[in-house]
This record gives C-alpha cells, sequence and structure tokens, in this order.
C-alpha cells in the first residue's frame, strides 16, 4: 500500500473532510513537495508524444515534419507508455524506469486559462495562483499560501526553500521562506562575530527576517556541501549542472525543507528544436537526470514521502513552426513523481484528455487546458496534507480541487 | 521643497523630432528643447545632495558631490539630462581605447568571425578543428567581456552619469542575452549604437535602432522569419515588453500580422562589398542593407496586413516603419514606459498620479525621454523617495566602488563584474526578453542578501584586487579602502541610523569597519 506513508497525516478523515486540521502525529511533518518549474514552456508534445496508430499519429507527424520523435522501435524513438502515448527516449534511463516502479505520472492537457500566451505573465499568474479576474496581489505566491496554511494546520513548522537566486512569485507571502543557488556555493566570507553584528543592524527593520533566514540557510547548505565533499572522496560524485543542484536540493530537503522550488530555464524553442535528439532532447535529459538524481539521493524513506511536480507556463504550437521550432502555445503536461504515488496514479497519463485531432486543438494551434493548474494542486494537497476546504480556499480561492487521486 | 513643476519647451519639438538623429540631444543649440528639472530656489544641503546623486548617479561618491556643489542641483541636473559628449578620466578612457570593440565596426567584427568559424569547420583534422573552435568561442567570450568592462568604467567615471544609468536601463528593457548565437561579438555595438545614443533622447528612435540592430534581430529570432515560415518570437515581445505592454488591448491576431509585417527583416554576414542578392527589379527597389542589418523583399510578406484595428498602408521597410510608429506612438505605450521609469527611479509601486503626468510629457513631446523624466524628476512624489528605492545588485555594487574608491581608475574590473554575477543580476546575463525586475521583492530575498554581506566584505576588505592588474602580482598594502575618510562617507554618517551606528562601533578593524558600513541597511538604498 503506496499510500500510506503519504496518507498517514490524513488518518481516517476522508479528502476534504469535516476536521481539515488533523491530530497532530509525530510524522506529520513528513510530507515534502518540491515544485519544479521549467521556465520558456517547453514542448509537451514531444514530452509525451502521440502515438496511438492511425489518425493521432498521422496528425502528429504531418504537423511536425521535421521535430517529430520517431515511432517506438526506430531509432530514437519514443517509449510507449500506453496505448496513446510516448515517452521522449532522452528520459529512457532516468524518468522511465521511475514510470515503470509506479512513481512517475504524467497529466497532459494541463495549465492555466490565462491566454496572453507571454512567458512572464503567465508565469507570474501561475506562481500567483490568483484568479484572473480580479486585481493581483503579488506579494501572494500560492506556495506560500500553502505554507501558511500548513504552518497553522497539519504541519506544526513548515520550512519552506527556493533553491534560486532570487525568491520567486511563488513563495513571496506572509510565510517566511529562504532562498539560495546551489550551483555555485562558496566559502564563508562573513564569520559567525560579523554574522551576529549584521542582524543586529537589521533587526528593526523589515529585511530582519531575511537576513537571519539568509545566514541559517547559508549554515545549512555549507555543512550539506561538506558532507556531499566527504561523500565525493569516498564515492566519487560526477554529477554537474542540473543534477548536482538536484542532489544538493535532495540532501537539504530530506533534513530540513518540506517545501522545495526550483526552476530550470532553457525551454524556449523558436527555432531549430531537434526530434529524437537535438537541442530539446539534451535539455530533457539532463532534467530527467536532476530528477531522478533527486529521488535516489532523497533515499527509499524520505522519497515515498514526496512528491515533486514538475511544470511550465505553457505549452507550445502544435505544429512546427517555419524554423524547426514551436511557438507558443496554451495547454502543456504536468509531471508528477514521487516514491508513495498511488497505485491508480503511478505509472499512468491521467487526467482529463481528448483525442489530438485538428478539430480538439485549441484556436487550431495548440493543446487546451482540460485540468486546471489550481484545480490539480488543490486537489493533489488535499491528499498530501489533508487540507480541509476552507484551508484550500486560502491556497486557492474559489477553486474546486480536481482529485486525480495521485497519493 | 515647494511645488514642483515640469519645464520643457513643447514648442519647438516638432523640429526635434525631424534632426534627432543628427545631434539633437547633444544639447542647447542643436534644436531640441532642453529638459530642465524645476528644483525648488532654497539651496540644498550636503545630506539632500547626496541623496539626489545617490539616485542620479551610480552612487555618491566625493568627486561627483563636488561637481554637484559646484554646478548647483538645477544646472547639474540639467546636464544630466542633456549630456555632451564627455571623456572618461584618461586612466579609463585609455582602457576603453584599447578594446577591439572600439576600434573595429562590428560589421567588420562579426564578418571576420563568421569567417573564422566556418574555416575552424573546414578543418579535416578533428583536434585542429577542435582548436580552432575552441579560439573562435574564446574570441567571443573576449568581446563580451569587453563589452562589460567598458560598461562598467563608463558607470563608474563617466560625467554623464544618468545617461549611464538610462543606457543600462534600456539594455534591461531591450533585453538581449548574450549565451545566443554570436551576440557576444555583437553586444558592444548593440548598446553603443542603438541604446546609448538614444538613452535620453526620443523612444521612437531608440526603438528604430534596435529593431535594425542584428542583436536583437538574432536573439529574439526575426532573422528567421521570412514569408510563410512565420517566426512570432520578436513580433510578441515587441508589442508585450517594449512597447504596449500585456494586458493592453492587442491579441493574438495582432502577433500574427506584425510578425507578418517583420517577415524579411534580418541580418546579413556577407561581405559589405558584395552586390545585394538577385532579385526581380520591382522587389530589388525595396532591398534595404546597412551594416549588418539586410531588409530582404524575397522573404518579405507583401500581403495586405491589419495591425489593431487599421490597415497597414506602406510596403517593404516603410510598413515596418509604420508598425512602429503606431506601437510607439500609443497611449499604451506611453503608459507602459513612463511607469516602468517611474518603477526605476521613484517607487515599486508609482503612484497612478506621477505615472500618468509623465505619461502625458511623453505623449505630448512625441516620446521625449528626457522630458518624460524632468517630469518625474520634478514631481513632489520624487523627492519624497530619495533614499527609499532598493538597490538592485548593479547598482549596489557599483555604488559600493564608487564610494569606496571615489575617481581612482580601477585597473581590473573583473572582481566588479564578479560581485554582480554573484548576486545574480549579470549583465547582458538575462536569459529571457523580459529584462531584470526593478523591485525590491526580487532583490531582498536571504540568500541575496547573504552574498551582498560577502560582497560587502570584498570590498570593505580586500578591494585593491580592483587594482591589481595581473593575477600573479601581490596587492597592495593597505589592501582596503580608506572609508572612513571618504569625504561622502563622512557626510552620510550623522544620517545613518542607531543600530548601524552601534555596529561600526563593534568594528575591531578597519575592514571590519568598511565592511559593516557597506552591509548597513542604509547603503542597501539608493
Amino acid at each position: 500500500m503506496q499510500r500510506r506513508h503519504l496518507l498517514k497525516l490524513m488518518g481516517a478523515a476522508p479528502l476534504a473532510g469535516a476536521a481539515g486540521r488533523l491530530m497532530a502525529a509525530p510524522a506529520a511533518g513528513n510530507a515534502k513537495l518540491l515544485v519544479v518549474f521549467l521556465r520558456g514552456a517547453y514542448d509537451c508534445a514531444n514530452l509525451l508524444v502521440p502515438i496511438a496508430s492511425g489518425t493521432t499519429d498521422d496528425f502528429y507527424r504531418s504537423a511536425r515534419p521535421t521535430i517529430a520523435v520517431p515511432r517506438p522501435g526506430q531509432p530514437n524513438g519514443a517509449l510507449p507508455l500506453d496505448a496513446h502515448w510516448g515517452l521522449h527516449p532522452a528520459l529512457a534511463t532516468s524518468v522511465m524506469p521511475l514510470f515503470q516502479k509506479q512513481q512517475a505520472a504524467f497529466i497532459p492537457f494541463a495549465g492555466t486559462d490565462d491566454l496572453t500566451r507571454s512567458h512572464f505573465e503567465t508565469q507570474d499568474s501561475i506562481e500567483l495562483g490568483q484568479a484572473l479576474d480580479r486585481g493581483r496581489d503579488y506579494r501572494s505566491g500560492f506556495l506560500n499560501r500553502l505554507a501558511g496554511v500548513l504552518g497553522a494546520g497539519p504541519l506544526t513548522a513548515v520550512s519552506p526553500m527556493a533553491f534560486t537566486d532570487q525568491l520567486p512569485i511563488a513563495l513571496r507571502g506572509d510565510a517566511k521562506a529562504a532562498n539560495m543557488a546551489l550551483g555555485s556555493v562558496g566559502r564563508q566570507a562573513i564569520d559567525a562575530r560579523q554574522s551576529k553584528v549584521i542582524e543586529a543592524m537589521y533587526r528593526n527593520t523589515k529585511l530582519a527576517q531575511p537576513v537571519v533566514e539568509g545566514f541559517a540557510v547559508r549554515d545549512e547548505v555549507q555543512r550539506a556541501v561538506k558532507e556531499e565533499m566527504e561523500a565525493a572522496s569516498r564515492n566519487a560524485m560526477t554529477s554537474k549542472g542540473f543534477e548536482l543542484i538536484a542532489r544538493r536540493m535532495a540532501r537539504l530537503m530530506r533534513e530540513r525543507f518540506d517545501l522545495g522550488f526550483v526552476d530550470v530555464g532553457g525551454w524556449d524553442t523558436h527555432v531549430g528544436q531537434g526530434a529524437g535528439t537535438g537541442y530539446l532532447a539534451n535539455r530533457l535529459e539532463e532534467l530527467g537526470r536532476g530528477v531522478a538524481g533527486f529521488a535516489e539521493e532523497m533515499g527509499d524513506d524520505a522519497w515515498r514521502d514526496t512528491v515533486v511536480v514538475v511544470i511550465s507556463e505553457f505549452g507550445r504550437t502544435f505544429r512546427e513552426n517555419g524554423n524547426k521550432g514551436t511557438d507558443h502555445g496554451h495547454g502543456t503536461v504536468y509531471w508528477v513523481l514521487g516514491g508513495g504515488l498511488a497505485a491508480q496514479a503511478g505509472g499512468r497519463v491521467l487526467g482529463e484528455q481528448v483525442e489530438l485531432s485538428q478539430a480538439n486543438l485549441f484556436q487550431n494551434r495548440d493543446y487546451p487546458v482540460l485540468n486546471e493548474y489550481r484545480a490539480v494542486f488543490g486537489g493533489l494537497f488535499a491528499r498530501m496534507y489533508g487540507l480541509s476546504p476552507a484551508q484550500l480556499d486560502r491556497v486557492f480561492a474559489g477553486v474546486a480541487p480536481r482529485d486525480l487521486r495521485l497519493v | 521643497m515647494t511645488t514642483l513643476r515640469a519645464a520643457v519647451g513643447l514648442g519647438v519639438l516638432g523640429a526635434c523630432a525631424l534632426v534627432l538623429l543628427t545631434g539633437c540631444s547633444t544639447g542647447p543649440g542643436s534644436g531640441r528643447a532642453v529638459a530642465t528639472v524645476t528644483l525648488p530656489v532654497a539651496p540644498v544641503d550636503e545630506a539632500t545632495r547626496l541623496l539626489w546623486l545617490n539616485r542620479v548617479s551610480w552612487g555618491a561618491s566625493t568627486a561627483t558631490e563636488a561637481q554637484l556643489t559646484r554646478r548647483g542641483l538645477g544646472p547639474w541636473m540639467r546636464e544630466q539630462l542633456n549630456p555632451r559628449p564627455a571623456a572618461l578620466p584618461t586612466a579609463a578612457q585609455a582602457q576603453v581605447d584599447g578594446m577591439t570593440i572600439s576600434r573595429t565596426p562590428v560589421d567588420q567584427l562579426a564578418i571576420a568571425l563568421e569567417a573564422q568559424r566556418k574555416a575552424a569547420d573546414a578543418l579535416p583534422d578533428e583536434d585542429q578543428k577542435k582548436a580552432a573552435r575552441q579560439a573562435y568561442q574564446q574570441e567571443l567570450n573576449r568581446l563580451s567581456r569587453e563589452a562589460q568592462q567598458r560598461f562598467v568604467l563608463r558607470a563608474l567615471y563617466s560625467p554623464n552619469q544618468l545617461q549611464e544609468q538610462m543606457t543600462w536601463f534600456w539594455m534591461n528593457h531591450f533585453n538581449v542575452n548574450v549565451r545566443k548565437d554570436n551576440l557576444r561579438a555583437l553586444i558592444g555595438d548593440y548598446e553603443d549604437s542603438a541604446i546609448r545614443p538614444h538613452a535620453l533622447g526620443r523612444f521612437r528612435d531608440l526603438l528604430g535602432a534596435t529593431l535594425r540592430h542584428p542583436a536583437m534581430l538574432r536573439y529574439l529570432d526575426n532573422a528567421q522569419n521570412a514569408a510563410n515560415r512565420i517566426n512570432e518570437n520578436y513580433a510578441r515581445e515587441l508589442m508585450e515588453l517594449h512597447t504596449l505592454g500585456v494586458g493592453s488591448g492587442y491579441s493574438q491576431a495582432d502577433v500574427q500580422e506584425l510578425a507578418r509585417v517583420l517577415t524579411g527583416v534580418g541580418v546579413t554576414l556577407r561581405a559589405t562589398d558584395e552586390p545585394a542578392p538577385r532579385m526581380r527589379p520591382a522587389l530589388a527597389e525595396d532591398y534595404v542593407r546597412r551594416g549588418l542589418f539586410e531588409f530582404n523583399p524575397q522573404r518579405h510578406d507583401y500581403g495586405g496586413k491589419t495591425l489593431l484595428g487599421r490597415p497597414i498602408t506602406g510596403h517593404g521597410m516603410a510598413e515596418v516603419d509604420e508598425a512602429l510608429d503606431r506601437l510607439a506612438r500609443a497611449p499604451a505605450t506611453a503608459r507602459f514606459i513612463s511607469r516602468k521609469l517611474a518603477v526605476y527611479f521613484v517607487a515599486d509601486e508609482p503612484s497612478q498620479v506621477l505615472v500618468d503626468r509623465m505619461a502625458d510629457t511623453f505623449t505630448r513631446s512625441d516620446g521625449d525621454i528626457a522630458a518624460a523624466l524632468a517630469t518625474m524628476f520634478s514631481s513632489p512624489e520624487f523627492s519624497a523617495s530619495l533614499g527609499h528605492k532598493f538597490r538592485d545588485p548593479v547598482h549596489y555594487a557599483l555604488a559600493g566602488v564608487r564610494l569606496a574608491y571615489d575617481d581612482r581608475v580601477v585597473k581590473n574590473t573583473a572582481p566588479l563584474i564578479g560581485w554582480i554575477n554573484r548576486m545574480g543580476e549579470p549583465l547582458y546575463g538575462h536569459e529571457t526578453p523580459d529584462g531584470y525586475p526593478l523591485t525590491q521583492s526580487a532583490w531582498a530575498s536571504a540568500g541575496q542578501m547573504t552574498t551582498r554581506f560577502e560582497i560587502a566584505r570584498a570590498i570593505g576588505a580586500n578591494g585593491a584586487v580592483l587594482f591589481r592588474t595581473d593575477d600573479g602580482a601581490p596587492l597592495e598594502r593597505p589592501a582596503f579602502p580608506a572609508l572612513a575618510e571618504s569625504g561622502a562617507v563622512r557626510a552620510a554618517l550623522p544620517g545613518l541610523g542607531a543600530d548601524t551606528r552601534a555596529a561600526l562601533a563593534d568594528a575591531r578593524s578597519p575592514q571590519d569597519w568598511n565592511t559593516f558600513l557597506l552591509a548597513s541597511p542604509e547603503l542597501m538604498n539608493r
């Protein structure tokens, strides 16, 4: 029963149970969530490749004369996931094994109803997670509101962390959140005494909290990296790029942080994106290695209580453009990974779907959004943390959660 | 301060628009209205002068403070808004003059590099090929490093401080990223010929100059945009980020129509003396080449187009300019640009009243940037905001070095560029076309603060690295600046908060004192 580790938080309460606030069991702090944001709108139609033979496959290949991923069985061909979808071959040794172990799932036709097709507008609006038809509060991201709800409810203390050099909008808000990029961790230049003096300088300013939190996180990260160095001398760690960052994230999340955020750029492929190999394939390969490295570094126990969700602001045009690339589209594919994905979710392609045909393209251009992201996240949060409708409403106001029974 | 008012002679702006490119922004007598700031008549005290300096320049220094005191705030501001060409201090100018990007026109540079790239690819021996490709990449890296160094030297020492700040602002507004393609070879010229000359000029000229620059056309893929092979990338960002602003009323159909307008607008790396490509005479008339810029009629979609509800009537490049006129003069553009300027210079959430007044000036002056800025500088909102705008990393690093070393010219800008990189705002390094955010919430995170304190220590305890010309040479002694001796610091001390003064009193060494001062909450703001 893979669900039990995540569901232990919920006790006997059903989804959206009346109690909402759950017993403060000792294990209440175990559930961990990492959101990976692919900035630049990755081409989801080459991540999940339509492989159903016949019209769908024909439509995919005729829309993408030079960038279609080859059919399963062909060199660099898609890896079949079910009767309809294949996975990009660059993920053969990283994400595919997780999928086969029922530790990965995909949700196509996911995204936001925001239709600007602007990267920046849509990234902001997703990170804010607020209604589109009202004024926005740019100081309140959805992960920060989740942290607020959890800190006051199911978890006695929640420790959010962005593994980025700027605090992302998703984590801005009232709940305290730290950030630090892990790509290059330098020598500590400010010693303990100086840190104290500087903290005192800021104690009566609005920056007091980030200053204190910054020093605390710096010390944690230094310690984790020191361990990594020590481990490396015994068991040489060769990872680099995103995989190195992902493995560091795992060490920190295993020990210290419950709620993580990281972003990965480089997905805006207007020109020459490639097919089974090429630019996009290389990006996917690096991402896949990172995700698999994260799972491995977490270790079986912590991984069972962890959910990783990979999102992007939107998808791209279904048809390739004049430059063997793709332009801005609408619906995309979300990834959900975790050692405790439910039996009915792990190893599956989930959510509302529609057959791929010209008639079903949104504005004759791209994927429609059938699985609105706030509803999907709401359903996940309800299950992971046993949130009540009132608590969920504080995270995503006015949104009915969609329960995909992910965990 | 008394009520303030913008004083911009709008009467002669019509004439100005025609001559702006030929020196309109050089000041009085050139035909352009001189943008001036209306200031209170009472003399301003030293503390107020420091506040203005910290906002209008890249950071207060004793030398600039003396310059401002000598000229008086009003005349100094007029000079800032209407800069005349001015040399850098000799030691800085010599560094700039020695750079390849200063000596070689960009078209020569790019064409030669393209030849080098092709020659490398054609080598039969794999090892030789690898070495030649590496040499090509290293040359590109060296050129973009030169551009960074030149920017830093100008920001530190140019008397035209406002022009330098505006150059950064527009580089950010019209952001390109050097990691793409051969942009490392183009970036210096993009800044020097497309951005800086128009930084305080007319917005329409600036917009037109960015559209005609190969850096922009490459970065946003318009060099690939051709009839029946549409690439929407540039068209979208042109409306969303450069002019109208997202949500201002244009549609997906407008994006597609503008992309069609922009077909054929591209880049050529053919030798400058090579004849134009052969094409039908009717089309050949429309062919345009200027440097690396090329409008190729064979790639252009000559069909009828509608943009923002009105047809486009011109043809060829005239069509493109018609579209730019429409975008540059749209009321949404005046509001969008004015707001962004106010965010940069006044407050993260500028008052709508201020933005409206700036937009009004912008519209009435046909997009005169200095005029819109003059309205802003004259406003009570601006005076009230002094000292309260959080420094982004570039401001923070440059202000620290200006304060620490005044007009003593650094010999090695690499450490400073490294500090800027560490804080996450590398020059020409923002990946996406939106540019870096300009607000405190983006830069005041926990991780950022810790990094800033480390940089405060680097400047305060080890700043002599800026004067070490090669890595082998020993650092001079002492290796830190005499911050406590600086006139600007002494003038600022009484204004520091009690907690900051207590920290300074806790310092155990001059290096410690410098570090705490540079790490203080007051130094985070401008």
